[in-house]
């Protein structure tokens, strides 16, 4: 119940920054559109299953869709990281004992490096996808691909400062 | 059953996934202005490609159909114009619709070609439409494009008309500027030229004016086209032009033609006699 209750605030937490304070604030420049909800999904505990993270993936997608005003955009994108999440960590974390089970992914539980890399991959796979849909049309794909990079590097950093900052004591993987 | 069940299980996930990712995406392309509109003008493209090449290939099926349609069309519209009647009185002007059909010069009668020829120096082409069918000697016979020939030779149901393209085919011709009557012939070689003899050297000719059929023929309906000027070969012994003329009637692609029926021609014919008569 506990473990409900801080997942519902934290969620409710990433959206609010997400919506009511990056997409408010005026673009930068158009290279330059960070975001940082995605992290929520990457915090989510090892011990879920596939199917409650498609569904946890899709409902926070699409709550963040109707504060943007972009039906379906963001429910696709995060329901595709949601689906790409259990692949990856079993990838980059072959071992998943009893223990780490019930922690989150987190520098501690995985790594530095292998927890780098998950971030990082990630978020590519993630803004690939939500620039593909937002365009539909890879038009001048170096365009597309500077656009991708900068977002994700800009949404890394961020997550990064997120990470610094709520997770210091985080070494034993909680906020 | 139980294999289904099993396969549902094992592939619970990316079905979920699908499922899910269906759901986002119906929302984002019925939702969202832009993405609805790129989602349906990809979708009104693809229509379209499959559409256009299905009714490329059907509409070979109607094409004798629409055909005959346009013959049928072609004839009432032909048959409607001021030129085909010409009353005794002149000085009388009268609109189309009132014309009396009395004063009906001109009857086109539309026939199937049936056989062409373009090869050889007397070129004939036969119609599927006889003297059962009001055709007669001496007719004209033009297409939509332009002036075919004369019938030659009638039988109950067919004709057998010369063809532009015959070293004996003459047709009175006039330059559509105005002045300028001479004789088109075919020198029998280029199917697609003819020429153009006896043009005075008086008239201003130039490359692309277009060549009818005179007022003065008794078969040929006035002002019809027959070609365009391609280029003038000056005659230097003679005062007359002799032009090369691109016929404005593909010879090789016939399909239909109009047998042009002159109501007017026995009188003529009868005057004509009848003045030798006294003269003589």
């Amino acid at each position: 119940m506990n473990d409900i209750a801080r997942q519902l605030l934290r969620a409710v937490a990433f959206l609010a920054v997400e919506a009511l304070l990056l997409d408010r604030v005026p673009p930068v420049h158009r290279f330059l559109s960070p975001s940082i909800y995605l992290l929520y999904l990457l915090w989510l505990p090892f011990r879920l299953g596939r199917l409650p993270l498609l569904g946890i993936g899709f409902l926070y997608g699409l709550v963040l869709d109707m504060f943007t005003h972009t039906p379906g955009l963001h429910a696709s994108a995060c329901t595709l990281a949601a689906f790409l999440r259990p692949y990856l960590i079993q990838v980059l974390m072959p071992r998943l004992d009893e223990d780490s089970g019930r922690s989150e992914p987190s520098i501690g539980s995985m790594g530095a490096f292998p927890y780098a890399t998950y971030l990082a991959l990630m978020t590519l796979f993630h803004q690939v996808w939500l620039l593909f849909l937002e365009w539909l049309d890879l038009g001048d794909a170096g365009y597309f691909a500077i656009k991708v990079v900068t977002t994700s590097v800009l949404s890394l950093t961020l997550m990064a400062v997120t990470e610094a900052v709520f997770r210091n004591r985080g070494l034993e993987g909680r906020t | 059953m139980n294999n289904i069940r099993e396969l549902l299980g094992r592939y619970s996930a990316p079905i979920l996934f699908l499922l899910l990712q269906a759901a986002s995406l119906s929302m984002l392309f019925r939702f969202n202005r832009y993405h609805e509109s790129v989602f349906l003008s990809l979708y009104n493209e693809f229509a379209g490609a499959v559409n256009a090449r299905y009714d490329g290939v059907t509409s070979y099926f109607s094409l004798r159909r629409q055909n005959e349609e346009l013959v049928r069309q072609n004839t009432l519209l032909l048959n409607r114009l001021r030129s085909d009647f010409e009353r005794p009185d002149t000085s009388q002007a009268a609109a189309p619709a009132t014309l009396p059909e009395g004063d009906r010069r001109f009857r086109f009668l539309p026939a199937k070609v049936i056989s062409n020829s373009v090869g050889s120096r007397k070129n004939y082409l036969m119609l599927h439409r006889g003297t059962d069918q009001g055709v007669a000697v001496n007719m004209a016979v033009v297409s939509p494009s332009g002036v075919v020939g004369t019938v030659v030779n009638a039988s109950p149901n067919m004709c057998i008309v010369m063809s532009l393209l015959h070293q004996q085919s003459k047709v009175v011709a006039v330059l559509k500027k105005g002045s300028g009557y001479g004789e088109v012939t075919w020198d029998g070689r280029d199917p697609r030229f003819l020429s153009l003899s006896k043009v005075p050297k008086t008239v201003a000719v130039a490359k692309g004016d277009t060549v009818l059929t005179s007022r003065y023929s008794d078969k040929f309906p006035p002002d019809y086209i027959i070609g365009y000027v391609e280029s003038v070969l000056e005659d230097q012994v003679t005062s007359t032009y002799n032009l090369r003329v691109r016929s404005s009637v593909d010879f090789t692609s016939l399909q239909y033609a109009f047998v042009v029926a002159n109501l007017q021609a026995a009188e003529m014919e009868a005057l004509r006699k009848s003045t030798q008569e006294v003269n003589e």
